[in-house]
């Protein structure tokens, strides 16, 4: 009696207690909702960054917006130029993706990229004039391509053997490659400037409506590719049982350090080709920021896309828009080139913040006794 | 002698703007969150700290009425303001939304750096390299004492007051109660939960404090390494940090010796003779190339007691097993 009593207390100080709300983890949800919610999360971020471009330039944010559009869509050249854009991210990101599915945090695309764009420069500077030009091309390729993987087999290698930290690694030699570059181009431009001249004529071949059509062909048919590795081949299955678990993998026979090490391989050399797309297709020259922050802009691509190569084409292609529009914004107000950093985080920070709401929902207290 | 007087002392200020960026690391390391927004934190906290003494110099007729201690008071209090705001962004990110970790800081510091770079676009340089002596003003006897002053006393305070929150973090990490709850946060949150401890709070508390630690350290490589001048490399100083952190198998007092090695090779190529433009560009490697070495060699030796926070980089959800 004394303890039935007891427990009907308990009960109802519990049901005091109850908080306002608490968090339920989804079991599913309609591909609709989970859209819906990510368009939300976005235009809640742009009329954040509109308050704030408002305040800060005491520009109305719709015109700004127009520009964004404009500098994105405005003309067939810009198109081509946000196209191209998109073609080198997209590039990079397909690159870490094999690596992040393995859970391997890559994050040093940035100096894989310079590395291979480095090798496809030298190609050029050593070779450009002195062989037959279809022998320059498959040098070229072959070196940056090569180089690429290299810078990201050394990490790779490491890690298999001795499970070195490979977020540091893979960063610190970002910056060795940076110096690798300097030192370069210290040699290579005897003007003593540091700045290398473009190399136009040894460059990859053109062709198409635009300069830029090759690359973007490159990168789509990479995408496609990639996505039917990743999904469809023996590699890519072997590549999310070592994500999903090391020791699953062990168990069912993987030789997880063969596929860190292949991946890695396969993550660098991937890294080396948009290095070589950036120097031969269209820069034709060097300089420390050829990379231009894509390696660490990659992950996010990546991450966001939740490492499918389609819906990273996507995110991309957002993030592509926010880079070209914002840059638009900059010269046609005259505003501060780091204006186009803050509205990215921002907008990256909404969307980031709005997969809790995909994975999870908030039941308040009321709906809950309803259930009951 | 003087050279190498002059080459002891800029090692120890470069070092210290990595040991505060460490010591921050560190503390929110041990809490379970490899903040990789770090980078970006410290440019804040210059930008804030600059903006601070920016507003200090603009509420006054002329930049001879700047009396030290608020000239120095208020740069510190903008730069811990803003740097445990960007902080907050970081933990309300992973903590209560349970955002990736990694992501979240690589956002975190494309934002910070386009927040710092829009600031410092909108500021007068004359006001902070103005403010700039208050922080570098050394003991009054520190000249008398030849080069035993000016190795050991020529020092701005936040020299001094870096190495005691280094030691101090040291000794609370270790020694406390404090401590204990905060790395069995970060060592395992479900058992700190079963336990009773708050892993919200300390998880969102160290990430606050270590960032405001952090941030401290931009504001010192300004207004005191740089002497009032800006320069755009202080989120390179902010991955050096991190890295600063494995160096250091997460104890700030060993952070000290590590900052001060990492300061030393980051300014020796101008203290080396004899060497070309590009080869200087080489010797410009030597930190990283250092910091790649030392995670080998951690990693081969592989000691129990030199592992990161087990639950490092991991979000905790307490419904989850």
């Amino acid at each position: 009696m004394n303890q039935s009593v007891n427990r009907k207390g308990k009960e109802q100080t519990a049901s005091v207690h109850e908080p306002l709300f608490h968090i339920v983890k989804r079991d599913s949800i309609p591909w609709y909702k989970a859209w819906a919610i990510r368009v939300i999360a976005v235009l809640a971020a742009l009329i954040i960054c509109a308050v704030l471009i408002t305040l800060l330039s005491h520009k109305n944010p719709l015109q700004v917006y127009k520009a964004m559009f404009d500098g994105a869509f405005g003309t067939e050249r810009r198109i081509w130029m946000l196209l191209q854009e998109l073609a080198v991210l997209l590039c990079v990101s397909l690159a870490v993706t094999p690596a992040f599915k393995m859970q391997f945090w890559n994050i040093g695309a940035e100096g894989q990229v310079l590395m291979g764009g480095l090798a496809t420069a030298a190609c050029m500077f050593y070779l450009g004039g002195k062989v037959p030009y279809p022998v320059l091309l498959i040098v070229m390729v072959l070196a940056s391509l090569l180089t690429g993987a290299v810078w990201g087999l050394i990490p790779a290698l490491f890690k298999a053997k001795w499970n070195t930290n490979e977020t540091l690694f893979t960063l610190m030699m970002n910056y060795i490659a940076t110096q690798i570059v300097l030192f370069a181009l210290c040699n290579w431009a005897k003007d003593g400037s540091g700045v290398l001249r473009p190399m136009k004529n040894f460059g990859l071949p053109a062709f198409g409506p635009s300069a830029y059509f090759p690359n973007i062909l490159v990168v789509a048919i990479l995408t496609v590719i990639l996505y039917i590795y990743l999904r469809y081949s023996k590699q890519g299955y072997e590549i999310n049982v070592v994500g999903q678990s090391q020791n699953t993998a062990r168990y069912v026979g993987i030789n997880v350090k063969k596929v860190i090490i292949r991946t890695m391989f396969i993550s660098g050399l991937l890294c080396g080709l948009a290095g070589l797309l950036l120097v031969g297709g269209t820069n034709h020259t060097i300089s420390t920021a050829t990379a231009g922050g894509r390696g660490f802009t990659a992950i996010m691509v990546s991450w966001l896309g939740k490492f499918n190569p389609l819906y990273m084409t996507l995110t991309a292609f957002l993030v592509a828009f926010l880079k070209r529009g914002s840059f638009n914004i900059v010269t046609q107000f005259r505003l501060n080139d780091s204006i186009s950093d803050i509205i990215t985080g921002i907008i990256l920070f909404f969307i980031i913040g709005c997969e809790f709401f995909l994975n999870y929902k908030i039941v308040f207290r009321h709906k809950a006794k309803e259930a009951k | 002698m003087t050279l190498l007087l002059t080459f002891l002392t800029s090692t120890i200020r470069l070092g210290i703007t990595l040991l505060l960026g460490s010591t921050g690391e560190i503390i929110t390391e041990k809490s379970g969150h490899l903040n990789l927004g770090i980078p970006g934190i410290m440019c804040v906290g210059a930008a804030c700290g600059c903006l601070g003494e920016s507003l200090y110099t603009s509420s006054l007729d002329s930049y001879d009425q700047m009396s030290p201690l608020p000239a120095v008071i208020i740069p510190i209090l903008c730069s811990l303001l803003g740097s445990a705001l960007m902080g907050l962004i970081y933990s309300f990110l992973t903590v209560t939304l349970r955002a990736n970790q990694n992501v979240t800081g690589l956002a975190l510091t494309t934002f910070g750096v386009g927040v710092t770079n829009y600031i410092i676009s909108q500021l007068e340089f004359v006001s902070f390299q103005r403010g700039s002596r208050f922080f570098t003003a050394a003991l009054p006897f520190a000249d008398k004492l030849g080069w035993f002053g000016q190795l050991f006393l020529s020092y701005g305070f936040l020299v001094y007051l870096s190495l005691a929150i280094a030691i101090v973090a040291s000794i609370v990490l270790t020694k406390t109660r404090l401590g204990l709850h905060l790395r069995s946060v970060g060592e395992n949150p479900a058992t700190a939960d079963a336990m009773g401890i708050n892993v919200t709070l300390y998880r969102y508390a160290a990430t606050c404090v270590g960032s405001a630690i952090a941030g401290l350290g931009g504001l010192f490589f300004v207004m005191d390494y740089l002497g009032g001048n800006w320069e755009y490399c202080i989120d390179a100083m902010g991955w050096l940090s991190i890295a600063l952190v494995i160096f250091a198998v997460w104890k700030p007092h060993v952070s000290i010796l590590g900052s001060f090695l990492f300061g030393g090779l980051y300014i020796a190529y101008n203290y080396i003779g004899g060497v070309t433009f590009a080869q200087k560009e080489l010797l410009k490697m030597l930190p990283y190339v250092v910091t790649i070495l030392v995670l080998i060699v951690t990693s081969i030796r592989n000691k129990r007691e030199n592992q990161p926070p087990a639950g490092l980089g991991l979000n905790y959800y307490r419904e989850e097993r």
